[in-house]
Order: structure tokens, then sequence, then C-alpha cells
């Protein structure tokens, strides 16, 4: 099927019936993407765009996780922040892009920011589920057998949340990669986002379908690692039996 | 010489505007080394007196004091086998039986002894690094059982431990279980609703009241190990215990046709 549509893609761009402006034909988008790639560029923007996402991601991560395991397991810190969260949570990062401009200027900074903002509400929002849904006989099993307040923490809360937590990070990474795009076409002179606007400038559809395709080529990859990820941390789990 | 003692214990649960009194002036003192079963139908408060003792819930008035010291939080001298499969799925089995000797402290090489001798005790030994979900329900017990040997708890408190089992896997664990009470000299406490299960394991059987949870009956069981639950004694005592509880039973379903 997918080839099919290559091959009638391939010929109507062929036969001229629209232009290759509307619509370059794929060959002409493969062709883009190898002088793209030689030119050494592609490997900048990818390595730029992934840089963003690793820093914006693990800052977000790394906020989220430890605020939504406290806010999981004590109501107390709960209702404190949860109104906070609450009125945070519904804001898109694109909304924040005319802030986070203002606050860190041009380049990588605002640009981190936007991605852990995008990284961290699904980490925290999954933290928290994932530790209130900790089944109580494991806590008490965990008490009877001795366990203070850090193992509990460490061998019981955080296993038992991981399935939860897991998911976060799934859709944290997924908006990640989403406001990584966005922020490039905005705030930042190279990166996969930046560079399918500039090649817009020029009307280079090709390369920014080849940006596009990119993108899509690289979150795949990133889901593929997250599933064997996955796999490995939950192959105590149930769910994941075939 | 008194190992457990329960004075005056009752406790009251408050739900939906509705007090319930689950226990009420509870006495009851086991030595160590007993075997003792709390026998009664659901909502006995069997299960209540039980997690009292594990330190789960306070009790609303009255004493527990094990070994001397009153009971106020969990701890692991009373160790609890639960009634769902309680250990821990994201640890293999090795890990689950060893979790509460790293909590202790003890070291690597300790710990695996340990743990290696006590999974070749319980038959767990091909299922060392296999994670819960391979395990039946028979072998999921067993882990939770070895678990507290490792801590080497004195008092042991299983609620209902079998109940989910299929009847010869039942029998087997059983079998097993008295083999370690015997060999060990724990006290175990062991709450159960099978008439058969108590007069099989206990040398004490405590027979409980219908709501409010009360001693009805205080059993004690002198029968030889291994018993024949076909035996002549055992048949009297079982028709004996079976019309106690069958009382308590009819109070349970009398009260369960009148919330309808």
């Amino acid at each position: 099927m997918p080839l099919i549509l290559l091959i009638i893609w391939e010929t109507t761009c062929r036969a001229g019936v629209v232009s290759p402006i509307m619509l370059p034909s794929p060959s002409a988008i493969v062709i883009k993407w190898v002088e793209w790639l030689r030119s050494g560029e592609l490997l900048v923007d990818v390595l730029g765009s992934l840089g963003r996402v690793t820093g914006g991601f693990l800052l977000g991560a790394v906020l989220a996780l430890p605020l939504g395991l406290f806010m999981g397991a004590s109501p107390r810190i709960y209702e404190y922040f949860n109104p906070i969260v609450q009125v945070l949570r519904p804001i898109p990062p694109i909304a924040w892009i005319p802030m986070s401009i203002l606050w860190f200027g041009l380049g990588n900074p605002p640009a981190i920011f936007l991605i852990s903002l995008g990284a961290f509400f699904p980490i925290l929002m999954n933290t928290i589920a994932g530790v209130q849904n900790v089944d109580g006989i494991y806590l008490r099993a965990a008490r009877n057998l001795g366990a203070g307040r850090g193992t509990m923490f460490r061998r019981v809360i955080l296993p038992a949340a991981t399935p939860y937590i897991l998911a976060g990070i799934r859709i944290g990474i997924g908006t990640a990669f989403i406001v990584v795009i966005v922020s490039e076409m905005i705030a930042v002179n190279n990166g996969l986002g930046y560079r399918i606007l500039e090649a817009r400038e020029f009307m280079w559809s090709d390369k920014i379908i080849a940006g596009m395709v990119t993108i899509g080529l690289l979150g795949l990859a990133i889901d593929q690692i997250m599933n064997a990820l996955n796999n490995y941390l939950l192959r105590w789990h149930r769910g994941l039996d075939t | 010489m008194d190992y457990i003692s329960i004075t005056n214990l009752s406790k009251k649960f408050e739900g939906n505007g509705q007090i319930v009194p689950a226990l009420q002036g509870i006495n009851l003192t086991l030595s160590r080394g007993e075997f003792a079963c709390l026998l009664g139908p659901s909502g006995c408060g069997k299960s209540t007196l039980l997690n009292a003792v594990a330190g789960f819930i306070q009790p609303s008035s009255g004493e527990i004091v094990v070994d001397g010291r009153p009971v106020i939080e969990p701890g692991p001298e009373r160790g609890v086998v639960f009634q769902e499969y309680a250990i821990f799925p994201w640890m293999t089995v090795y890990r689950n039986i060893a979790f509460g000797l790293e909590i202790q402290g003890s070291s690597a090489t300790e710990t695996a002894g340990r743990v290696d001798a006590l999974l070749d005790k319980l038959g767990l030994r091909e299922f060392r690094d296999r994670f819960p979900k391979d395990l039946s329900g028979g072998m999921r017990q067993r882990v939770a059982i070895a678990r507290l040997l490792a801590i080497d708890s004195p008092v042991m408190l299983m609620d209902e431990p079998f109940g989910a089992l299929d009847a010869l896997t039942r029998r087997t664990l059983q079998d097993e279980l008295l083999r370690i009470w015997r060999e060990s000299g724990k006290t175990i406490l062991f709450v159960t609703h099978s008439i058969e299960e108590s007069l099989y394991l206990a040398n004490r059987i405590v027979v409980m009241t219908y709501r409010p949870g009360t001693i009805k009956h205080d059993q004690t069981v002198t029968m030889e190990y291994p018993r024949d639950p076909a035996g002549v004694e055992f048949n009297e005592l079982k028709r004996e215990l079976g019309r106690l509880v069958m009382e308590e039973q009819e109070r349970h379903t009398r009260d369960e046709m009148k919330m309808v």
C-alpha cells in the first residue's frame, strides 16, 4: 500500500499535474535529503534538535519526578501544590513563547525552557497518579518487613508507580518533540524546526518535506527506544505478557 | 507465660454515619509456640483482630502486648502472610525473600546464604530469578512465607493465606507450614473460615461471634500430628465446631437479608 501510494505520487509529479512547489516528487525529496546530509548540515540540525529535546526533557523530568512522588505520597504537599498545577497545566507550552523570549532572550535557553515545560506536566501528573494508585497491600507488607521511609520510596513506591511514570515519560517525550520544532521555528537558528521554516522562505518544498520525514523518523526511533526501555523496566509486569 | 496477650480489645469502625462494632471485649492469651486459629464467618472480626496484632489498625480500646512489648505499629517481629498475594511483583523471588534481610542491613553473602537455604527448604530453587507473575498461587504464598522465615519473625500472622488455592495445593502448603512450625517453634495466629483447616493445623481454635466479634469458644486441640481428617476425633470436633460456627453464620445471613 505505501509503495503504491509512492508510485502514484511520483508519477503524478513527473506528469506535471502538480507544481513541484506544491508537492515535490518523492525522488526529488530523497535527492534533496541526501544533499542535505552530505553538506553536513543535516547532522548539525538533527543533533541540535535532539540535544534540545534531551536537555529540556531531562530538566522537566528531573523537576517533575520528585515533585510528583512527594505530591502523590503526601496529601498535604498535594493540597499545597495542586491549585497552581491545575492552573498552569492547561496552558500549552506554545503560549509561553512570548514570555520565555522576554525572560531568556533568543537561542537555546527559551527553547529548553519550553521543552521542559512540555515534558514536565505529563510526567508530573502520571507520577502523582502512579504513587496514589500503589496498592496498599504492598505498603503494608513493606512496613511489616520493617521498611523505613527511604526504602519504602525507593524499593516499593517508585517501582510500583513505574508503569504510570513510564507512560508519563512517553507522553512527555512526545510533547517535547512537538515543542522543540515550534521553538526552533521561533527562537533558534538551527535544528530541524528552523530548517524547514527557512526552506519555506526559499520555497524549497522538497527540503521542507525532507525535514518533516526526518522528524518523523527521529520520533519513531525515540519511540522504539522507549519501547525497549519499557519492556525492560516492566519485565515483571503481567500486562506485557503476550 | 503469656507471649501474646490481648486485653479488653475493642474496635469500632465508622462509615456512612454508622458505627460498626467489629470487635468487643476480646481477651485472649497465647503461649510461645502455640498455633492458634481464629475461626468464624465473614464479618466476625477475625481479620480485624489479626490486623490489630500486626499493628496495622489501632484498637478503639484495650491493649495488645507481644513478648512484653505493647503493639503500636507494624514490625518484623510480627510477620504477616496476607490473604492476597502481597509479594512484590517487581522483585524476583530472590529479591522478595531478601527484602527484609536487606532492610536489617545483613551483608550480601549472609543474605545470599540465608535466602538460598530458604529457596531449597520451600522448593523454590528453580524459581529463584523469576518474577511473581510466572508463579502459581501456591508458589507465591511459599515466597510470602519464606520472606518471613528469612527475617525469622517469631510470630507469624496469617490471614486466610491458603484461601485462594485449590484443595490439593492447600493441603501441601498446610503440611509444609506444620513442618516449619514444628521445626521453628514459631507462634502462629492463623485466620480461617474453614473448620477443617483449623482442625488440621491448630492446637488452639478460637471461635468468634458475628458482629460484634467476641470470643464464643476457645478450644484446645490435642490430637497428634499429622492429623487424619477422616478420623473419629477429628470429625467429632468438626461437628461440634461446625455447630458453633453455623450459629454465627446464620446471624450473618440474617443480617445480609435485612440489608437488601
